[in-house]
């Protein structure tokens, strides 16, 4: 069992998580009720990642973010390090490739907000920002919830864009699925079994707490 | 806190998308029932007063607050006008108590005086011991009177009212009705009430401005507009059926009736108002200025005669229709108790006189 696997998988996960939330939010609530020129555009780039091959996007990404290219040297600059072969490189892809998850069911649920009880809100003297706190984010409370689920769920999952852009450095980019690969490899099957166990373990227990969390916070929604 | 009650006036005008003409008033403690049919554009002037939408051109303005002036231009934005909004269905917060969808709008108050006064609210209009529940625990009048005490709580200087009692049924309907009508009483700010059933207008409203295909047709007192009719098109608009086109043979002057000449009868008219001899008239009377009269009187003193050809009870009224000699059917309510001591049924031949201060003569389109 590689631990430091397991550990690298779970921080990914969790920052895949934070950074998306914010940027999945946003862009859920323009598309569902901007009307703007370009709108199909930007909802079929969003959409994109889901129909992609994940080895597609990695050769992609690799190409950008490797130093040899102006946007990976202009990148290494920022960051400090190189994207590629890192664990910033497999953030980056993570939270491209998690887009789609975490938009999608944010975005289902802002849509089926009336759009009278927003402006029943600004009647009533709630600012736009007050608006989307106490009326917004409370009724598409179970949107976000399967959004933090379905990218926990795929983040830990994740394997072809994550070999493809971080390769498979212990405690860098070797996350739990490419250590079971490599087990599998290596005719270790006893401890890709036990990784693969824990793996699902973990899911399920992820996925069951965000929806009990749903219920919980839906059953003592109240104004703060 | 108190507060110069205030007079709402608004003027809007734009060509489309939705076309608007309309000009309104209304004072401080007055009900002004805006009237028309469904797509007249009445929720499109109401959402414009709340500042949810900005028409082409005119102005809003709310004592010394201008709202919107599209000359300045000025749009002042919804959370600024302190104006209570009644939604037709309600748009309660789903997912807050009725205690919450109240306080929510009481940002102004600080806690805890914003609890106490969220609760009197909830008192005012009768939902004590519901403070906790979510909106789909609530009746349809429940939601309604939260809607309403969520209204108020902004402490507005107008209230909106949009078909405030489309969704509930009828019992209950009547019930709200009663409320609005003592809870107004208590309100010295101008209250708007939107609605396409005039019934509803003639019992609440001090004044009543009909508007059709967003054009303002005329405003007036509750009578006015029943009985005094500007058009023809108004006239339908509130329900009226016994429209009819006639000429002028004489008009009144000085207490003596005028006269027009309808399908072959001659009919006095109290006042022909600026109408001149000769010319062709749409006319009206109301169905409570037609009464039976005795089959010997036919041909004299406004009295026609036909065919009853249709009763519909309402209750303890009925409108009975009779069928005239060209075709044309005058409609007049009668108790239903006196129906069947009459022993009227269809097919009987019926007199009935109009009497002369009920016929109104309105200007012949085209």
């Amino acid at each position: 069992m590689d631990w430091t696997a397991f550990a690298l998988s779970l921080k990914l996960a969790f920052w895949t998580c934070v950074l998306i939330l914010p940027v999945a939010i946003a862009l859920a609530r323009l598309l569902a009720w901007g009307r703007f020129r370009g709108k199909s555009v930007i909802e079929s780039l969003v959409m994109l990642p889901l129909v992609l091959p994940p080895t597609v996007l990695g050769f992609y990404l690799l190409s950008a973010f490797s130093p040899a290219s102006g946007l990976g040297a202009l990148l290494k600059w920022i960051f400090g390090v190189p994207l590629v072969f890192s664990f910033p490189g497999i953030l980056v892809a993570s939270l491209l490739i998690n887009l789609p998850f975490a938009v999608q069911p944010i975005q289902r649920a802002f849509e089926a907000v009336a759009p009278n009880v927003r402006e029943a809100a600004f009647v009533s003297g709630l600012s736009p920002l007050a608006t989307m706190r106490f009326v917004e984010l409370p009724l598409a409370w179970p949107g976000i919830v399967s959004a933090i689920a379905l990218v926990m769920a795929h983040t830990l999952g994740e394997f072809g864009v994550i070999l493809m852009m971080g390769g498979s450095i212990p405690g860098e980019t070797r996350v739990l699925s490419i250590a079971i690969y490599d087990s599998v490899q290596a005719f270790h099957s006893g401890d890709a079994a036990v990784m693969s166990a824990v793996l699902l373990a973990f899911s399920l227990v992820a996925i069951a707490l965000v929806h009990v969390l749903a219920r919980v916070r839906r059953a003592d929604a109240h104004v703060a | 806190m108190s507060r110069e009650p205030a007079s709402l006036s608004v003027r809007l005008s734009q060509p489309g998308p939705i076309p608007l003409a309309v000009d309104f008033a209304c004072g401080p403690g007055e009900l002004l029932a805006l009237v028309g049919p469904s797509g007249a554009g009445k929720t499109t002037v109401l959402c414009a007063v709340a500042g949810l939408y900005r028409p082409g051109a005119g102005r809003i303005v709310c004592g010394s607050d201008t709202w919107f002036d599209g000359a300045a231009p000025v749009m002042v934005p919804p959370q600024a006008r302190a104006v209570g909004l009644v939604f037709q269905d309600y748009a309660l917060f789903p997912h807050l108590s009725a205690l919450d969808n109240v306080r929510l709008a009481m940002h102004h108050i600080a806690e805890p005086a914003r609890t106490a006064a969220a609760q009197s609210l909830l008192q005012r209009v009768h939902l004590d011991g519901f403070e906790a529940r979510t909106p789909d625990r609530l009746s349809g009048g429940q939601r309604q009177r939260v809607a309403l005490a969520r209204a108020l709580a902004r402490d507005p200087k107008v209230l909106l009212l949009d078909e405030p009692f489309s969704a509930v049924d009828r019992m209950t309907r009547e019930s709200l009705k009663e409320e609005l009508a003592s809870l107004r009483r208590s309100l010295a700010i101008p209250i708007i009430l939107v609605t396409h059933d005039l019934e509803e207008a003639q019992a609440l409203a001090d004044r009543i401005s009909v508007i059709d295909r967003g054009r303002t047709l005329q405003t007036g007192t509750p009578d006015d507009v029943r009985l005094r009719p500007a058009s023809g098109v108004v006239a339908r608009l509130t329900g009226q059926t016994n429209i009819f086109a006639g000429v002028v043979e004489r008009v009144s002057s000085e207490g003596k009736p005028g006269r027009i000449r309808w399908d072959g009868h001659s009919l006095d008219v109290s006042d022909t108002g600026a109408a001149k001899v000769g010319q062709r008239v749409t006319w009206l009377v109301p169905p409570d200025y037609v009464a039976l009269a005795d089959a010997a009187a036919d041909g004299e003193g406004n009295v026609a005669t036909g065919m009853l050809v249709e009763i519909v009870r309402l209750g303890e009224r009925c409108v009975l229709a009779v069928q005239l000699g060209a075709g044309e059917r005058l409609r007049f309510t009668m108790a239903a108790r006196d129906l069947g001591g009459r022993g009227l049924q269809i097919r009987s031949a019926l007199s009935l006189r109009l009497l002369p201060e009920g016929i109104h003569l309105m200007p012949s389109a085209r």
